[in-house]
């Protein structure tokens, strides 16, 4: 099929795209979560999907965050593929017991009996003075839980082709996008295609330090790596895209070959997705490298609303110029 | 019920010789209940269980000797040793799995009831839970959209009047768990759940108004665990986990769902003693049968701790 390859869309209408094109394909697939039918949660996302596919798919729910999560799990348990959605990741909260007790034990303790194709689409939505319940970045809890596979797209390209992955897949996939690049435009093939999951990818090829990112900080990476080209540092700029399971090959195949580090998640630093890479850099790569592992997060404080403490809070592209610097020292 | 109640009984000797040491719990005394509802089932209807769920699933139609080698951790067992006692599957039976967070599978069966919705089939789906997860808040969420998207469900809650340690009248204010579905309009009923027939025949009825797309229902039966919440323990007052006057032990005894049927059927001359007995010794092998097989077979290979994390 020759489409038009050059055809840019908003990150948000690439995710609508893969559901439209999901649910066109397969009638087991189905959406459910508060707010599926009204923009005001789920911005352009689930555009004409209701008017396409009806209410018996497209789903709007009561707010009982434990019960959807669980019949989307149930669901899924009895042979549907349902996306279960979560406009804003603090509320999911309420749902973790079926994530975390059943949905990523369920195929392991029937031993292999029963997979559990399930899509939790988990929406960052932070900033905007919103404060701690409106703000919550959670992927290392869910990268933790063994059963789970844990994706964050930074791109409309991966947007779409993550989210397809993720429905295909035979098992839990938590799927976290971020409204900060809800409006990101970018090129989308127009047909069906999938970008693998536990695969990361090069946005940028450096010799001189490594700087692995995740989500919209993948952006501010690229923006640091330009400036620090001034400085005659020449930076790598990995996409994590898949926080579990770790592309481990391609991260310590670009620190053998830079010696330096920098992994930027704009979540909390400890216990966090920063740290597991870290350790996997010290056990695997030590001796490659050439200074110590650095980490770019949140603070470890919940998130704060006044706009003085929100600046200080979300790290930057500048946070990243400095930590590399540091390590150039 | 006789089959339930000797496989169950069977598991004591090994538990006190700690040939496996996973918590069983025992279904001893409230055969009627799975019994009675899985009778009212289609093979291919989906129920979900709990912590005490050997019923259950043998009630589904689950293999015998394969609940017995799960107890055992082998891996021949329904799922493969990863599981033991809670974690018991009969996929091709309907039986999608049971699991003892109090409460959390009763939202996987209102997402079977929706999966089945979704595709128009005339299926149902069951919940089976215990008093104790009334306390738990997913009961409401899901009654609620069970009932507002009319799905094919119906939640079989098991009152055997203790959540594990805990005596019903000091967790809930009012004996009126069959009342819980009635705010949210959801046709409830209180049935003797020591009665199989009576069980059977409530539970006929609503399975064939659920299935005509009538929307969910609730039952509660009310019934009694003749063992204590977790192994061969009764929980007697005065023995170390102290909780169950001996007289309401003695005084549910009377009402033991088994004896009551054996004697209904024994006036009714459906089945002469002997004829019971001749069953009674068929089953008896059959589970001795079970015990052997578990036993003589493999436990999981260590290699394989990490195998069915993912498919």
């Amino acid at each position: 099929m020759s489409s038009n390859k050059k055809r840019k869309i908003s990150y948000s209408l690439a995710i609508n795209e893969a559901l439209h094109q999901k649910m066109f394909q397969d009638p087991s697939v189905f959406l459910i979560g508060q707010g599926v039918k009204s923009a005001w949660y789920v911005g352009n996302t689930c555009r004409g999907l209701i008017e396409k596919f009806g209410e018996r798919r497209i789903i709007d729910t009561p707010i009982s965050e434990n019960a959807i999560t669980g019949a989307a799990v149930g669901a899924a348990i009895a042979g549907m593929r349902p996306v279960v959605v979560h406009p804003r990741m603090d509320f999911m909260m309420y749902g973790l017991d079926p994530i975390i007790n059943e949905a990523a034990n369920w195929y392991y303790m029937f031993g292999g009996e029963c997979p559990v194709p399930v899509v939790i689409w988990a929406v960052i939505n932070r900033g905007g003075e919103q404060g701690a319940q409106h703000s919550q970045a959670l992927q290392a809890l869910f990268s933790h839980i063994p059963g789970l596979k844990v994706v964050m797209p930074a791109t409309p390209y991966d947007a779409k082709g993550l989210l397809i992955s993720s429905i295909e897949d035979e098992n839990p996939v938590i799927f976290i996008d971020d409204r900060w690049l809800y409006n990101l435009e970018g090129e989308v093939p127009e047909e069906v295609y999938r970008i693998p999951i536990g695969k990361s990818i090069i946005r940028r090829k450096g010799k001189d330090i490594t700087i692995v990112a995740t989500s919209y900080m993948m952006w501010q990476a690229l923006e640091a790596a330009e400036s620090l080209k001034e400085k005659n540092i020449d930076a790598e700029v990995i996409d994590l895209r898949s926080i579990f399971p770790l592309d481990k090959e391609l991260l310590l195949e670009s620190v053998k070959k830079t010696g330096r580090i920098i992994i930027a998640d704009a979540a909390w630093k400890t216990g966090g997705v920063a740290a597991e890479v870290s350790a996997l850099i010290s056990e695997e790569a030590f001796g490659f490298l050439k200074a110590p592992i650095s980490r770019v997060a949140l603070p470890d404080a919940p998130a704060p609303v006044s706009p003085t403490l929100e600046k200080a809070y979300y790290p930057t592209k500048e946070n990243i110029i400095q930590a590399v610097k540091k390590l150039f020292k | 019920m006789l089959r339930i109640r000797l496989c169950e009984e069977s598991f004591v000797a090994p538990i006190l010789k700690k040939e496996f040491k996973g918590p069983v719990h025992l279904y001893v005394g409230e055969e009627a209940i799975a019994t009675g509802v899985c009778a009212a089932l289609k093979e291919n209807d989906l129920i979900f269980g709990n912590h005490r769920s050997h019923g259950h699933y043998l009630a589904k139609g689950g293999s015998l000797k394969k609940l017995i080698a799960e107890v055992y951790g082998k891996e021949t067992g329904c799922s493969k040793g990863r599981g033991g006692s809670m974690h018991i599957i009969a996929k091709d039976k309907g039986f999608l799995g049971s699991a003892p967070i109090v409460a959390g599978t009763i939202s996987l069966a209102l997402g079977a009831a929706l999966a089945i919705k979704i595709r128009k089939e005339k299926r149902i789906a069951v919940t089976f839970f215990g008093d104790g997860a009334t306390g738990e808040g997913v009961l409401y969420e899901s009654l609620n959209f069970a009932s507002l998207k009319k799905l094919p469900i119906l939640f079989v809650c098991e009152n055997n009047f203790y959540a594990t340690h805990l005596p019903l009248r000091e967790f809930r204010l009012k004996d009126n768990i069959s009342g819980i579905g009635l705010s949210f309009g959801i046709p409830s009923f209180r049935v003797d759940g020591n009665n199989v027939l009576e069980v059977f025949e409530t539970a006929k009825r609503i399975v064939d108004r659920i299935r005509k797309g009538k929307g969910p229902a609730f039952i509660e039966f009310r019934t009694y665990r003749l063992r204590g919440h977790v192994g061969p323990d009764d929980n007697i007052q005065g023995t170390h986990t102290d909780i169950r006057p001996k007289k309401e032990i003695e005084k549910w005894k009377k009402k033991d769902p088994l004896k009551r049927f054996k004697q209904y059927l024994l006036r009714k001359n459906t089945f002469t003693e002997r004829e019971l007995e001749k069953i009674k010794k068929e089953i008896e092998r059959e589970v001795q049968e079970g015990h052997s097989f578990a036993k003589k077979s493999a436990y999981p290979l260590e290699g394989e701790v990490t195998k069915y994390v993912f498919k």
